[in-house]
This record gives structure tokens, sequence and C-alpha cells, in this order.
């Protein structure tokens, strides 16, 4: 087991600066969940922790100890691939074993450590199966038993579970979940997956272009993120966004925007420039036309069976999704319609897209249109 | 009307859709049976010829007459069977170092980036292109440097300028198409270049391997021009120019049965080279490695 720690590490491919002054450090013992949009850097960083990909600047360590030129082969890192990358011509027991083969471990001693992870992941049945044989849940047991097998330090995961079917991967989930907390070891863990993220996390990084957006445990990243990128990120469905204009009157920002916004909020320092601000989709009600703190038109509506989801344009175009507790009556569907929120649901940003801190309870009724 | 041109087509009978099927299935199998016997039957005619004794050569019947007196004198003939020798000792060395040369500058070409690694893509690709001819006289003078003028190892130094262009341009393709992610976890277990390449890459590559060298080993094999001009003796001939130089009995008489006796035997062993490794040439072994 051991903790990783990156410092001002970037890496560049030709003039194309891929990941741009990384800080980070992750506790031994810790499940870390990079997260960001496709193209942000997130496989090249886990392969620069790997030893795969070399860092044009910066150092790389692990247990404390600068790695930053170790070869991959010599970290005590285990990598899963999205595509599984299993030895397609060796047979489920060599493909788990080959790391202890190269290690010139003795052929029984191997055998047998096989044999454990093998019953340890449930595929002791496929031992002599060639790849190309195995459904994709069990490549991917197989792929966690090559990582296994060699009882390393840290797990990268880069996207796992992305090439299975959502039963699966839900299951796969669990199951992860449960060998991180037996083995208690290291693990970062790349994904796109909302859920996965939330669920399996300890700490989430959020990337975006190479940068470090926030890093922070899926709680704090849901309830107060740093910027509107970070609070459009997490979450699903995503934040509601609104660009207002904000008149500064003492304390108080008065927030004016499309649907007949009315929002004054309290914002302690002057000057606080709010340029747009966000409401989750579980923190909006439907009430009826004229109430509320926004106009809109309710233009559909999704019955998952087990939650309903509203779409309201507002009058500039935009579109709001609400978490509905109920599907609405069909008639209300196309008519005019308020959302209402408590003030202090509300998330305030800046043109530049740093949030606006508005502290909870400090929110002014807004004048009435 | 728009009804009229929106309705379906008349929907055609079953049976026309099967009569259909077997007319095509039919032109398929006749125009398979065309080339058979088109690329087949010189193969036949030197079989047929090289069974015929004397006048019965001069008749152009399409069976053969089962003679086989002119097989038993190839047998007898020591310089015929030392030639076969001497052909298969320079294919056999020409494949095999034109693989290894072909991995090794594939793998470099294939997977390291290095600026020049287009310039010197084309460049391999720029050798092939000079016919024979051309590199004759140049080579005759390199052979002499070396001092390997009429040995059947001139011919493997000569064939290799023919062979390790198609077989890098081959195996680079293999290897840039192979999948990154294996070759990385063949690093994170551990594994040097070395073992990426013999326990990873090379048995992967069975089939390209086995094209690119049944590929090589023909050209080898086939060679004249080169083979002619680098061999002085007959001892150091290869099959190719010891038929080409069969004499007969006499000076009037032109050998006819015994070089088409010679050129099946000599196709014979081509025959079994791509019998042996056509077995390994299935595609898709690389299938299960990624997602399928
Ligand atoms: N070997 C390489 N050479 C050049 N550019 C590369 C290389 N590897 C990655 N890149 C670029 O770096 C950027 C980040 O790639 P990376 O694979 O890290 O993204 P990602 O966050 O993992 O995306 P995804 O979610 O789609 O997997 C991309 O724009 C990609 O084109
Ligand atoms: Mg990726």
């Amino acid at each position: 087991m051991a903790s990783v720690s990156l410092h001002a590490v970037s890496k560049s491919f030709g003039t194309h600066a891929v990941i741009q002054g990384v800080e980070l450090q992750i506790d031994d013992g810790e499940f870390v969940v990079f997260v960001g949009p496709s193209g942000c850097g997130k496989s090249t960083l886990l392969r620069i922790v790997a030893g795969l990909v070399a860092p044009s600047s910066g150092i790389v360590a692990i247990g404390g100890d600068d790695v930053t030129d170790v070869p991959a082969s010599r970290r005590g890192v285990a990598f899963v691939f999205q595509s599984y990358a299993l030895y397609p011509h060796m047979s489920v027991a060599r493909n788990i074993g080959f790391a202890l083969e190269t290690l010139g471990m003795a052929r029984d001693a191997v055998s047998q450590k096989v044999l454990g992870v093998a019953r340890m992941l449930k595929v002791d049945h496929l031992m002599d199966r060639r790849p190309r044989e195995l459904s994709g849940g069990q490549r991917q047991r197989v792929a966690i038993g090559r990582a296994l097998v060699r009882q390393p330090e840290i797990f990268l995961f880069d996207e796992p579970l992305s090439n299975l079917d959502s039963d699966l991967r839900m299951e796969m989930r669990l199951e992860i979940a449960r060998l991180h907390t037996e083995l208690k070891t290291t693990m970062i863990y790349v994904t796109h997956d909302q859920s996965e993220a939330m669920t399996l996390a300890d700490r989430i990084v959020v990337l975006n272009q190479g940068r470090v957006e926030q890093v922070g445990t899926p709680q704090q990243l849901y309830h107060a993120p740093d910027n509107r990128f970070v609070a459009g990120f997490i979450g699903s469905p995503r934040m509601n966004f609104l660009n207002v204009s904000s008149r500064q009157e003492g304390e108080v920002a008065v927030l004016t925007g499309a649907g007949n916004l009315s929002l004054a909020l309290t914002t302690g320092d002057a000057q606080s420039g709010i340029a747009e601000i966000g409401i989750r989709p579980e923190a909006l009600r439907l009430v009826a036309e004229g109430e509320g703190r926004i106009a809109c038109i309710l233009e559909r509506v999704e019955d998952l069976g087990h939650e309903h989801f509203g779409y309201c344009r507002i009058s500039d175009g935009t579109v709001w999704v609400i978490r509905l507790p109920q599907a609405p009556l069909p008639d209300r569907i196309g008519k005019p319609a308020g959302l209402d929120f408590a003030g202090s649901a509300v998330y305030a940003f800046a043109a530049d897209g740093r949030r606006v801190a508005v502290g909870a309870g400090h929110v002014a009724e807004g004048p009435q249109p | 009307m728009d009804t009229a041109t929106l309705s379906r087509p008349l929907r055609k009978p079953s049976s026309f859709h099967r009569a259909k099927r077997r007319i095509v299935r039919g032109l398929q199998i006749f125009a398979l049976l065309l080339v058979l016997v088109y690329t087949l039957f010189p193969y036949y005619w030197a079989f047929v010829s090289s069974t015929k004794q004397g006048a019965a050569l001069y008749h152009s019947a399409l069976v053969p007459a089962l003679d086989f007196t002119y097989y038993r004198q190839l047998i007898d003939n020591p310089i015929f069977m030392g030639s076969l020798l001497n052909s298969a000792y320079v294919a056999v060395c020409t494949t095999f170092l034109s693989l290894v040369i072909g991995v090794s500058a594939a793998y470099a070409l294939g997977r390291i980036e290095f600026p020049q690694r287009r310039a010197v893509l084309m460049i391999v690709l720029m050798i092939s292109i000079f016919p024979q001819v051309v590199v004759l006289s140049g080579m005759f003078e390199l052979i002499n440097w070396f001092g390997l003028f009429n040995r059947p190892s001139a011919l493997i130094l000569t064939y290799l300028l023919s062979t390790v262009p198609f077989t890098t341009w081959i195996l680079t393709t293999f290897i840039r198409e192979f999948p990154r992610e294996l070759e990385e976890a063949a690093i994170i277990d551990g594994c040097s270049h070395f073992r990426i390449l013999t326990k990873i890459l090379l048995p992967l590559m069975g089939p390209s391997l086995a094209s690119t060298g049944i590929l090589a080993f023909i050209l080898a094999w086939n060679e004249f021009l080169f083979a002619l001009t680098f061999t002085l003796t007959d001892e150091n001939r290869t099959v190719p120019v010891a038929i080409g130089l069969i004499a007969g009995t006499s000076r009037y008489e032109y050998p006819f049965g015994q070089i088409m006796a010679a050129s099946v035997t000599v196709t014979l062993p081509l025959i079994a080279v791509v019998l042996v490794f056509q077995r390994r040439i299935v595609a898709g072994l690389t299938a299960g490695a990624v997602k399928g």
C-alpha cells in the first residue's frame, strides 16, 4: 500500500498541452476517481502515474519516493485497461499468472496463487479458456485477476466497466467496492459514469482540459462545487443554469433574468459580479402560472416509473430539468407554469465561472413583478 | 398521382428468387472453375509432358502417359540433387534472415516515434522498385568485394535486397495495428522489450509471419537472374538455373521431358511449404484481445 503524489505534473504531445500543472495528493488506501469530459486527459494522467507515459515536467512520487524515472514494472502498480488487454493467445490461467511467470516464480507457486485469485473472482471454472471464449464480464474479471495476483501497492483502473451493459456494470461496481474494502489498497479509477464516481470514490478529482478543477468527497463536490464547471459536471440530470444581470444594493445582489426572474441574494461583500445562477433539478418545484420565482412553459414530461422529469422552457430559450414528485396531470403539458425554489438552493457564479458565496439563510425576498 | 409513385413494386414470388439464387451460384462456380483451369493448366501440362517419351511429346494429348523415366533420371543426377539442396539452403536462409530483419525493423518503424520514420519507410519502399537488371552490375562488384562470387551465400545477400523491403512493409503495418494496450499490459507485467517481442508479439504475428515468409521463400526459390549471374560452377547452382542449363544427350536433342520433370519436381517443395504454413494463416487471432 502506498500514497501517491503528483507535483506540478505537465504533459504535452508536441504542442498540444494535455496535462497542465497537476498537483494531487492521494493517501494510502484511498479510492480516488478521476472524472471529466472526454479528452480532458484522465487516461493520460493515469498513465503518468503508472509510468506508461513519462511526464514532460513535474514529479511523481509513490509511497514518498520519487518514481518519475522508475519504469512501470518497478512501481508496484497494476493497471486494468478499458479494452481488458488480455493476451489473446494465452489461457485465462496463464493470463493471470503471466506477471509471476515473468518474475521467475516457480510453476507450482504461480498456479497456486492464480487459483486463489481466480476463486476470489469466480473465474476458476474458466482457467483453460482463451479470452475470446469469454463474455465481457468474465474478461473483465480476468483482467482484474491479472492485476490482483501481483499484490500491487496501487490499482489503476481506466474505465474498466464502460464496455459492459448496465446490469453487469452495477454488479462489477459492487465487486470493485468489495475488493477495495477487503484489500484496502490505494485505487485510482477513471470513469465518466456519474454513479460509479459518486458511489465508489472516497474523493473525486474533476479534470477539465488537463487541469484539476476541484478535488473533494462526492458530497463536497455535489453540495459545494468550486466553480460552474464542477457544478455542471457533477449531478445527473445536470444543474440548470440561467444567465442573469445583477445589481448590487449594499449587501444584497438583485438578480434579474429571463422568465421574470425575481431573486435577491445576500452576498456579504460589495461587487459580487454574479453573472449566472444554477439550481439542481431536485431543488425545483413546479407551481401554478404566475407563482414561484421563474415563469416557464412545461414542455415535456418523462415518466421513468420511480422518478419523473419535467422539461421547462424559459423565455430566453433555456430548458430547465425538474425532478417531480409525481407525474403532473397531462393537461398541464404545453401550458405556462411557474418554478419555485428556496433561495438557499441557488448557486451563483461570476462571469469567469468562479462560484460566488451566497451563504444559506442569507436570502432576501426579491421584488415581485 | 402520389399514390402511384409511392406504391411498392409488385412482390415477385419466392420461386423467382430461389431460381435467381441458384443461377448466381452456378455462375460463381463456373467462374471459380475458369480461374482454376487458368492457373492449374500450365502445371498439369508440364506434368503430362514430363511423363511422355520421345515422339509422344509432340502429340498434344491431355492424358499423362505415366512413364516416370525422366524422374528416375533426375534422382540419379547428382548435379540436379545438389542444386535442390542449394536452393533449399538459399531459400530457407533468405526467409529466416528477412523475417528477423523485417520484424526488428518493423518493430522500430511501427512502434518507436522518430522524426525520420516516414523517410525511412519511403527509402525501404524505394529499394524494392529498381528492376533487378539495374542493380545487377553493382551487386556483382559488391559480391566480388565480399569474396562471395560463385557461392550460394552470395544469393542470400542479393535476395535480401528484394525480400526485406516487403517483409518490413507488411510487418510494419501489422505492428502499427497491434493494440498498444496489450503491449502496455505486458510492460506493467514486467516484460522487457525482448520478452514482449518473443512472448506477446511473435505468437500473435504468426499469420503475418507465415504469409510474408512464404512470399520470401517463393521469391528466393524461383529467382533466376541473380542465380545465373553469381554462380559459375554446376555444384553451386540453384534449381531454376540448373533446369535452364539441362543439356540433352546430343546437340540436336532438346531435353524437353527432363526439363518438365525437373519443373514439376521443384514445385513440390513450394506446395509443401504453403500447405504446412497455411494452417497458421488464420485471421482473427487477435480477436478477443479487445472488446468483441
Ligand atoms: N500518444 C498520444 N499522442 C498524441 N496525443 C495524445 C496521445 N495520447 C493522448 N493524446 C491526446 O491527449 C488528450 C487527452 O487524452 P486522454 O486519453 O487522456 O483523454 P481521456 O480524458 O482519457 O478521454 P476519454 O474519456 O475519451 O478516454 C486527447 O486530446 C488526446 O488526443
Ligand atoms: Mg481515456
